[in-house]
């Protein structure tokens, strides 16, 4: 038997959602939703109808970059072919309520804030976390390239086909995610190694180009660290006797609260 | 006071303190929860194992726990109070002026009690800024830029109402404004973290010193750039410091960034009581070195001199303290003095 004339292994509606949750990213930190834990529950049953819920590690996590990601969820799974009705809960946030009503509804953010945004919606930022994602890809492949000797005068020359041929060890992850960033917005040709806006990198400028880069990853790694601690420490609490335990989200008994003051 | 294993006394002005209330007696609604919940979370995952408390002793820790802390147990000589409101989450505010005033009444010499206003409030905003300078001669104030008010999602330093209050703030000497970025502005559709806003008001108020917590991040590049070019923009270290646990590799490349751009006499020390204690804190900066590599990257290092500064002197400098009148005052009064 050719092996080429093989069709694909049936892949289950339900995993063929997680496939498309893995592709959504959380904006801030450029990791994927299913990596961060985010997503807590997918739902598909048989008329084609899906559901998925997720929830962030803070009530707080701010309303713009938790509707890109309610916003890419919904399209995600909206873009495969046998779903006929999907929707998208975020769970225990402070705009959840509206952000979902107006996601599932095919809306805009400023549908959600109405008043507070300036015209445009949020365009201008998936672009800045665009560049930001790119930037904090490159810092590590360029990292490996200097670990396998590579100076800044070859460095600005190589040419991406050579990059793509080269193993770069435990950087090939960050590999692949550049050159999918660049393939997806256009940005590299020849060479191996640009600016996001197409700008061939120069020797002389070498040393203040990484510490962009460093400061960018820096910044991503704060917001990372944080969120991933807090997604842990989120429902967990330490009673008097110092032990630990979850605590499921419930929200405050304020009748009972009024009478104990 | 922080005894180095050589001996030497460092004088610790910890910039960024709070006594609240979040229990929930005080919450009323579900963001005051929330609210104290995020503390909490900050709380468990940043701090050493042992030093981690329970969640109704957080909630609500005593004036006795805020002394012990932070003046017996914990190295600090002066600590500064901030008051943040939050009175649309809390029914009788968070931390305001008058529970800080109170406990710092109790305890002289010891505290320095921060106000707080919201230029929303138009008008009324001026009002309460003379009250509160009348009242508790203020020095600085702590903006909450993500605070809701009503229908409101935050504000913006340089809203035209904001500008009134620091021209008012200017005039009657309140010259420190700490500002601390939450993680939402207004326009809600921009940047969450953007803080822009600041190198507009320290350009337009030259007189004022404007202190950013968590220096900005996880904008830190951009509060780099505002902090080199704004000669009166400072960056707090809290939120940042207690990575030196967790991620020690992490904080040092933070604290070289900060070094390289900003420079030694722009950084202060603060831990964000009772989010994280100052004892572990303060024990923990004076023995970290800085990575050999990291060092070399920025070109910085961070001396013992450098960390006495960010412990104490650059904050004492902003706030007119004379650190030895201080010290020699702290000695003479008995330590439990207004210990109830």
């Amino acid at each position: 038997m050719n092996i080429a004339t093989l069709s694909p292994l049936p892949v289950s509606r339900h995993d063929q959602v997680w496939a498309a949750l893995d592709l959504v990213t959380d904006p801030e930190l450029d990791e994927p939703i299913t990596d961060m834990g985010f997503v807590e529950m997918v739902a598909v049953d048989a008329e084609g109808g899906v559901q998925v819920s997720f929830r962030l590690p803070t009530y707080w996590c701010s309303p713009n970059f938790a509707f890109l990601m309610a916003q890419d969820i919904k399209s995600g799974i909206d873009a495969l072919p046998w779903v006929r009705q999907s929707d998208v809960q975020l769970l225990d946030h402070m705009a959840a309520d509206e952000m979902n009503r107006v996601v599932n509804a095919g809306g805009f953010f400023s549908d959600v804030f109405n008043g507070l945004t300036k015209g445009e919606d949020l365009q201008a930022l998936r672009e800045k976390f665009a560049v930001k994602a790119f930037q904090r890809r490159q810092e590590v492949v360029i990292k490996a390239l200097q670990a396998l000797g590579l100076t800044p005068e070859t460095l600005v020359a190589l040419p991406l086909a050579t990059l793509e041929t080269l193993n770069l060890g435990e950087a090939e992850g960050a590999k692949a995610r550049y050159l999918s960033l660049a393939h997806s917005k256009a940005i590299l040709t020849n060479l191996a190694l640009t600016t996001y806006q197409r700008a061939p990198l120069t020797v002389v400028g070498f040393a203040d180009y990484m510490g962009l880069l460093r400061s960018v990853r820096i910044n991503m790694e704060f917001s990372g660290s944080l969120c991933r601690g807090l997604k842990t420490s989120r429902y967990q609490e330490i009673d008097s006797d110092g032990v630990l335990s979850s605590v499921p989200f419930a929200p405050p008994d304020l009748t009972q609260a009024k009478h104990c003051g | 006071m922080f005894i180095t294993p050589e001996g030497k006394e460092i004088f610790v002005l910890d910039g960024h303190t709070h006594f609240w209330d979040g229990s929930p007696e005080n919450q009323a609604n579900i963001h005051g929860k929330q609210f104290i919940d995020c503390f909490y979370a900050y709380h468990s995952n940043l701090s050493p194992k042992d030093q981690l408390w329970p969640k109704a002793k957080f909630e609500k820790y005593t004036e006795a726990d805020l002394y012990q802390d932070l003046f017996i147990d914990g190295p600090d000589d002066v600590a500064i109070l901030n008051s943040t409101y939050l009175k649309d989450f809390y029914k009788k505010g968070f931390n305001t002026i008058e529970r800080n005033a109170s406990v710092a009444k109790k305890y002289p010499n010891r505290f320095i009690v921060n106000g707080a206003f919201d230029p929303r409030d138009g008008e009324k905003a001026l009002e309460y800024i003379h009250w509160m300078k009348e009242t508790y001669d203020i020095k600085g104030v702590k903006m909450y830029t993500a605070e809701w008010n009503g229908a409101s999602k935050g504000w913006r330093l340089d809203d035209p109402d904001a500008y009134k209050c620091f021209e008012l703030c200017d005039k009657l000497g309140i010259k420190n404004i700490h500002v601390h970025k939450g993680p939402t502005i207004i326009p809600l559709n921009k940047d969450a973290f953007d803080v822009h806003d600041v190198d507009h008001a320290a350009t337009d108020f030259q007189g004022l010193n404007w202190i950013v917590e968590h220096c900005g991040l996880p904008r830190l590049d951009d509060f780099c750039w505002i902090a080199t070019q704004e000669t009166n923009v400072y960056g707090g270290l809290a939120v940042a410091l207690p990575f030196i646990h967790a991620r020690p590799r992490y904080f040092a490349e933070v604290i070289a960034e900060l070094l390289f751009w900003i420079g030694p006499d722009k950084i202060l020390f603060g831990s964000d009581y009772a989010i994280w204690t100052p004892k572990w804190l303060v024990e923990k900066l004076w023995a970290f070195q800085i990575p050999e590599d990291i060092a070399a990257e920025r070109g910085v290092q961070l001396t013992d001199e450098i960390k006495e500064k960010i412990l104490g002197l650059n904050a004492a400098k902003l706030y007119n303290i004379d650190v030895e009148a201080r010290k020699a005052e702290l000695r003479a009064q008995p330590i439990s003095i207004a210990a109830e």
